[in-house]
């Protein structure tokens, strides 16, 4: 059977073009609604990763509502005569149009995939790819610091300790530079973690075994939330720590004034809720494991103050 | 004329499995290898345990309805959640897709029966075996599983307790034969589909939910033996101590990563592709239009299977893999989009000037299709490397993930199991009922999972016990959707009860669909078509052609009217 070209009137036409200018500039508008819908971007990589999933917001609200506005419409108006229990025009196909839609979403997808691993080499996200893929080693517990771990996050069940190696500090509260890229070297002593600040847009696991290298350049002052993104066991969701970002002054001055503070026990409300389940002033439920004491730290810090993100 | 003669014949003797037959109910408790029989017992079974998985999904929601730990323990939680997906996935959603492939894979081709009965039902009594053995693991000292459904080492390797039999080993039991299960039933289908179609149903005949059955099954061949290596080497980890995964013992975590996912991320497609069949079926019947392009859809899950088993290491985009690695299968991700796209853009060629007939089934297929949509377009999103970096192991992914299992797939299989009703027990559902499980499911599942994808994006990582209070008002919005997706259960439950013990007598071809298992009596007898298989002389969804589908129709129809 061959089908003659469907012959479009004008009304139908105008209708079809009004129907994709709104489709179109609603779209254009769901993406410039991202930055509502995220935290703050504090650091160079978000805006990258912001940009990005603008722009995949508007395609998807161009697919989602293209595709709902024809269910709606064919709910609407091609629906069956109550006592109407004839069958519709038999089409069966059109390769033309099959052709036409593999075509197009292959292109689109493939340019959203150039794009985006353009956006991948801007932001770097991990360092050389020895750091992140070196041998396991059996012991390469802290304290061996690599070119570039300005800051060694070391991950445990269920606190977080950031030490200093160069001006000797260690808390359990991150601070950081701004405006200037750094290395996080991201150990674990225990289970796999995730070093994650949503204002960052970074998140990376933290691997037992192994010593991965995270950059980052942070671009705002601010607090900002650090959460544990790899189900880590009990207390998990309690896995959470501040990030501090200031100028390079204040900064280098808290450096200093750590650094001259005595050793005492960090943030840990693993280890806090679990001596309340112990003293009966906390009910407890199925065995668990025993959370590792809270890290001895020049810093305690907070991670109850409000935070930014 | 044969065929006729035999249709009434058949017809008279037919052992029909009907209610109200001296102890007819007996033969869903034994071992009985008719693929109708065992089609029902696994959906029972599956709802069953939907129930379970859903209850304790409440009691999470419960928890989360406020900020802080306080409505369980957090161990419990974490329990919980293992459980609630471990539950959904290996006790409900592919046991129930299983007991659609017994009931429609052998009618559909114009089978007596499956290849391997004996197989079939020992696949299927495996699923409550492994069942009990889950629901004991709430039991055993120090709880159950609490690692989550992914199981990953170190954190699932770590017994607090040091027992032999924990809950973590039952776990892992329990998946491991819910793995030989899937295996066994794929070998049927597989067989099935290939080598007892009815004469004249060549392949580019065969219904398009035999080709996404045949599809997904493949995918369990390939990859169920990966994940099942990789889980029996965890259990070696977990009691025998070796170091697969331990890194203090020079194994590597990461490793087990790759085995769980290269089955993991296909799993995903043997369960959508049955419901993309699904789909193809229901929309033709009530658009009374032919599937559009069935050739494309068809080959369209072909390409899906194979991209599926390419695509596993978008998981573990944060997990320390090199860059190439992460843009290699960001590309292979996106390409998955393709013939999805295939897919949904015949369906919505197929529903254009229709003439649609909104009963339940169809409501639940476009309520399923208008989900699957969104969770494509998030999919997309997930599958860049940027941006699933920032939403990885947040609620946006849970967001996205139960709109596929639950908005697509779950309501794909409500589609089938209203659309399939009538001629697997004989009788009509109330569609009264039935719309309004439809209504109260598409608000709830949209009330529940939506407000998931603003929490991720703005942080909130999954599997929390506890979070910040800046997330606690969607949240609210998603417990409240939670509930009401409890409720929506209950007219479901009263539909398929009350529908199947006084529900009018369903006729042979209630839809006036097109397709063998429609030229069986309502419900079809042990052998189906026994020895008087017709034959089939053109495609499927010939509606509007005045193409009969098999020789001898209007005979085959006439004898099934006067039955």
């Amino acid at each position: 059977m061959t089908t003659t070209p469907q012959r479009f009137p004008l009304p139908r036409l105008i209708g079809l073009a009004v129907w994709l200018v709104l489709l179109t500039l609603l779209s254009v508008w769901m993406g410039a609604q991202v930055p509502r819908w995220l935290p703050v971007s504090a650091s160079s990589a978000a805006p990258l990763v912001d940009g990005l999933f603008g722009f995949e917001t508007a395609v998807a609200t161009f697919v989602f509502v293209g595709v709902v506005s024809v269910m709606v419409w064919v709910v609407l108006f091609n629906r069956a005569e109550k006592y109407d229990m004839s069958d519709a025009e038999p089409i069966e196909g059109n390769t033309t149009l099959e052709i036409v839609w593999t075509v197009i979403p292959l292109v689109l997808v493939m340019a959203i995939a150039a794009y985006t691993i353009q956006v991948n080499r801007e932001i770097g996200l991990i360092g050389p790819m020895d750091h992140a893929h070196g041998p396991a080693t059996a012991n390469s517990a802290p304290a061996t610091p690599l070119p570039g771990g300005e800051v060694q996050v070391i991950a445990r069940q269920w606190s977080w300790e950031f030490r200093y190696p160069v001006a000797g500090v260690s808390s359990t509260e991150l601070h950081l530079p701004l405006d200037r890229r750094l290395g996080l070297q991201l150990e674990s002593e225990d289970v796999i973690h995730g070093f994650y600040v949503p204002a960052f847009r970074l998140k990376q696991q933290v691997i037992p075994g192994r010593s991965i290298t995270l950059f980052l350049t942070a671009t705002r002052p601010g607090r900002y939330r650090l959460r544990d993104s790899e189900y880590s066991g009990t207390w998990f969701a309690a896995n959470q720590a501040d990030v501090v970002v200031e100028s390079e002054e204040a900064y280098q001055e808290w450096l200093r004034r750590a650094s001259r503070l005595p050793l005492q026990p960090g943030l840990s409300d693993a280890a806090r809720e679990y001596a309340q389940q112990l003293s009966g002033e906390r009910p407890s439920g199925y065995a668990t494991i025993e959370p590792a004491p809270p890290p001895l730290v020049n810093v305690p810090g907070s991670n109850t103050l409000p935070h930014d993100g | 004329m044969t065929s006729t003669a035999g249709v009434e014949s058949r017809i008279l003797r037919a052992p029909h499995p009907v209610p109200g037959a001296p102890d007819n109910w007996k033969r869903f408790f034994s071992f009985n290898t008719d693929a109708k029989v065992i089609g029902i017992q696994y959906i029972a079974t599956a709802l069953f345990f939907l129930l379970v998985g859903g209850l304790l999904a409440m009691i999470m929601r419960g928890e989360l309805i406020t900020p802080e730990a306080d409505l369980v323990d957090r161990t419990v939680y974490n329990g919980l959640y293992t459980m609630h997906g471990t539950i959904m996935l290996f006790l409900f959603i592919f046991p129930v897709l299983n007991g659609l492939n017994n009931l429609l894979i052998p009618c559909m081709i114009g089978a007596p029966d499956m290849a391997f009965p004996k197989l079939n039902a020992a696949a299927f009594w495996l699923v409550p075996v492994f069942g009990v053995i889950l629901m004991a693991s709430f039991l055993v000292p120090g709880g159950p599983a609490s690692s989550g459904w992914w199981s990953y080492p170190p954190v699932s390797l770590q017994n607090p307790l040091g027992h032999l039999i924990n809950g973590e080993a039952l776990w892992i039991l329990a998946v491991a034969l819910s793995g030989i299960s899937s295996i066994m039933g794929a070998v049927n289908f597989v067989t099935t589909i290939l080598r007892m179609r009815a004469p004249g149903m060549t392949l580019t005949r065969m219904p398009i939910f035999c080709w996404t059955a045949f599809s997904a099954q493949t995918i369990q061949l390939i990859g169920l033996p990966a994940l099942t290596g990789g889980a029996v080497m965890l259990l070696f980890d977990l009691v025998v101590g070796t170091s697969f995964y331990r890194p203090e013992g020079g194994g590597d975590p990461v490793l087990y990563q790759h085995f769980f996912w290269f089955y993991s991320h296909p799993a995903v497609y043997v369960i959508i592709l049955p419901v993309f069949g699904v789909f193809s079926e229901l929309f033709p019947v009530y658009a009374r239009k032919p599937l559009f392009g069935y050739p494309f859809v068809a080959g369209a899950s072909l390409v899906i299977v194979g991209l599926s088993l390419i695509v596993w290491v978008h998981h573990m985009f944060p997990s320390g893999v090199p860059q190439w690695m992460r843009d290699a299968f960001m590309v292979t991700t996106m390409l998955i989009a393709v013939p999805t796209g295939i897919k949904v853009f015949a369906w919505l060629a197929t529903l254009w000037g229709g003439k649609l007939r909104l009963n339940t089934a169809m409501l639940f297929a476009l309520g399923g299709l208008f989900n699957f949509v969104f969770a494509g377009v998030t999919g997309i999103m997930l599958a860049t490397v940027p941006v699933d970096i920032h939403v990885n192991n947040t609620y946006f992914v849970v967001g996205h993930f139960h709109y596929v299992i639950y908005g697509a797939a779950t309501m794909g299989v409500y589609a089938a199991i209203y659309h399939w009703f009538p001629k697997f027990t004989g009788h009509m559902y109330y569609e009264g009922l039935g719309k309004l499980h439809f209504l109260l499911t598409f608000i709830g599942t949209n009330l529940n999972f939506f407000p998931m994808h603003p929490l991720g994006l703005m942080g909130m990582p999954r599997r929390v016990s506890s979070y910040d209070p800046e997330f606690a008002f969607w949240n609210v919005i998603a417990s409240l959707g939670a509930f009401l997706l409890g409720v929506s259960i209950i007219p479901f439950l009263l539909n398929l009860v009350s529908s199947w013990v006084r529900g009018a007598k369903s006729p042979a071809n209630p839809w006036n669909a097109i397709g063998l298992e429609w030229l069986l009596p309502s419900p079809p007898p042990a052998e189906n078509f026994e020895d008087h298989v017709p034959t089939v002389i053109s495609g499927p969804y010939g509606y509007g052609t005045g193409r009969p589908l098999v020789e001898h129709q209007d005979e085959i129809e006439r004898a099934l009217l006067q039955a």
